[in-house]
């Protein structure tokens, strides 16, 4: 197949949109982000923006399970970009080479979260944010497993852990924490719920009223739901902030919020458990991607340098852990 | 260590290009550009700071695996994983730590001042 020149896929994109929503005027088409197996644009489409993520086929993650979790978490109340369409393409009918197509209202306001924790137009946002994640995530974890297609039961740590075992590189302090969490693991969950998998700031849309919408749903799958409150907690998700819940509050105010909303009351050592959990999974993601790297796959000294972020995961490990050890 | 290398050193090499990336580079750089200039300054002081303190924590890092009986950190991680070192995991954790504490010296020494929430 010959190569599809820029204007070719912009006027792919538009047909694509036009069909899939029976629109009259698709104006304003830019691409957000490119990637290897997906690309983001964004239009306006009858007056109205929208987001267009495009997936190419054979991709690692199937785009209907994020257009299946989005509209289930819709429905639950979550602040979610609403999905306006959800199209796959049959090869076989000139439309590119398959893939699908998946249309969302656009939700205005920022991700960035260095600029969420320091810019002043977030400063009042901030102040409740902590609170607004907790009550946002409790509608998460209502959002019946049985309501979503595809789902499939995850244990993030153990998963990691394989990949890190096929890279092959040694890391000690990996080997003591991986040890602490297989021998102090919770009794098992309460209940088995859909957990987004990467809620963080970096992964919502906050303007100066605060929590716009949660995105970023690809990494959505089955297991505790105090694996999310664990993640938000994890120091990388603080972005240089000394406030330990997503850097804007205080574990307290987070889960005060949580139980509100669902009715759950929050063990802090549960929580505890799945951040050490979380630091140890982030510390095995900076290893793989410094790999993506060296391994030649792709080559970037951004992602070169990751590799030496990973023994802040390790001094996160042993910080959360002093007094925790038994043995 | 004697080299037969003229000056400047490989540190001062290093750190000239870091100086000009920081001074003429990232000034008025494109937001891309800036954010991969100021990823490149980074990396270069890490290699500055590796060259500057590698030695010495070389040999500090012999010494720990030498208390432990262990050749290198695979070694180390393959005793850790087997249970092999279970009696002695509190001096482990301790070595262990220590060793983390001088990557960071090299890599972000600022994380160093993060203290447990």
């Amino acid at each position: 197949m010959a190569a599809a020149t820029e204007s070719s896929v912009h006027d792919e994109v538009v047909g694509v949109v036009r069909d899939s929503l029976g629109a009259r005027s698709v104006a304003e088409l830019v691409r957000l982000t490119g990637g290897a197996s997906r690309e983001t644009w964004t239009c306006v489409v009858d007056g109205l923006r929208v987001v267009v993520q495009r997936q190419r086929p054979g991709a690692e993650r199937d785009m209907s399970v994020e257009a299946s979790v989005l509209r289930a978490a819709h429905a639950a109340g979550v602040p979610v970009p609403e999905v306006l369409a959800y199209t796959e393409h049959d090869p076989d009918e000139g439309n590119d080479e398959g893939g699908a197509t998946l249309v969302t209202r656009h939700v205005a306001g920022e991700t960035i979260a260095r600029k969420i924790l320091r810019d002043d137009t977030y400063a009042a946002a901030r102040g409740t944010l902590a609170a607004e994640l907790g009550r946002a995530l409790a509608r998460v974890h209502r959002i019946r497993a049985d309501q979503v297609s595809g789902l499939v039961e995850i244990d993030p740590t153990i998963a990691y852990r394989e990949r890190l075992d096929e890279i092959g590189e040694p890391h000690p302090a990996f080997e003591l924490a991986s040890q602490w969490l297989h021998e102090h693991r919770p009794s098992a969950p309460t209940s088995v719920g859909v957990v987004h998998g990467d809620y963080r700031l970096g992964n919502v849309i906050v303007d100066a009223d605060g929590l716009q919408a949660v995105i970023d749903w690809e990494l959505a799958h089955l297991g505790d739901p105090m694996e999310d409150l664990g993640w938000l907690c994890v120091p990388a998700w603080r972005f240089g902030s000394r406030l330990p819940a997503a850097g804007v509050g205080t574990r307290e105010q987070l889960f005060a919020a949580y139980g509100e909303e669902s009715g759950v009351v929050v063990d802090p050592e549960v929580v505890r458990w799945w951040e050490v959990s979380g630091i140890l999974r982030w510390g095995m993601i900076c290893v793989a991607q410094a790999h993506t790297h060296t391994s030649g796959v792709v080559r970037s000294h951004e992602l070169a340098a990751i590799g030496r972020r990973v023994c802040e995961n390790e001094h996160d490990l042993f910080l959360a852990l002093d007094g925790r050890w038994t043995t | 260590m004697t080299m037969p290398h003229d000056a400047p050193t490989a540190a001062e090499l290093v750190e000239a290009v870091r100086e000009w990336l920081e001074r003429d580079v990232m000034p008025g750089a494109k937001p891309v550009n800036g954010f991969h200039a100021r990823v490149a300054s980074n990396v270069l002081a890490i290699v500055e700071r590796e060259i500057e303190l590698g030695p010495a924590q070389a040999e500090r890092h012999r010494r720990r695996l030498d208390v432990l009986g262990m050749s290198d950190d695979a070694e180390l991680a393959a005793a850790i994983r087997a249970g092999d070192l279970d009696g002695r995991l509190a001096e482990v954790r301790s070595l262990v730590w220590d060793s983390v504490r001088d990557k960071l010296l090299v890599a972000n020494p600022r994380y160093l001042d993060r203290d447990e929430d």
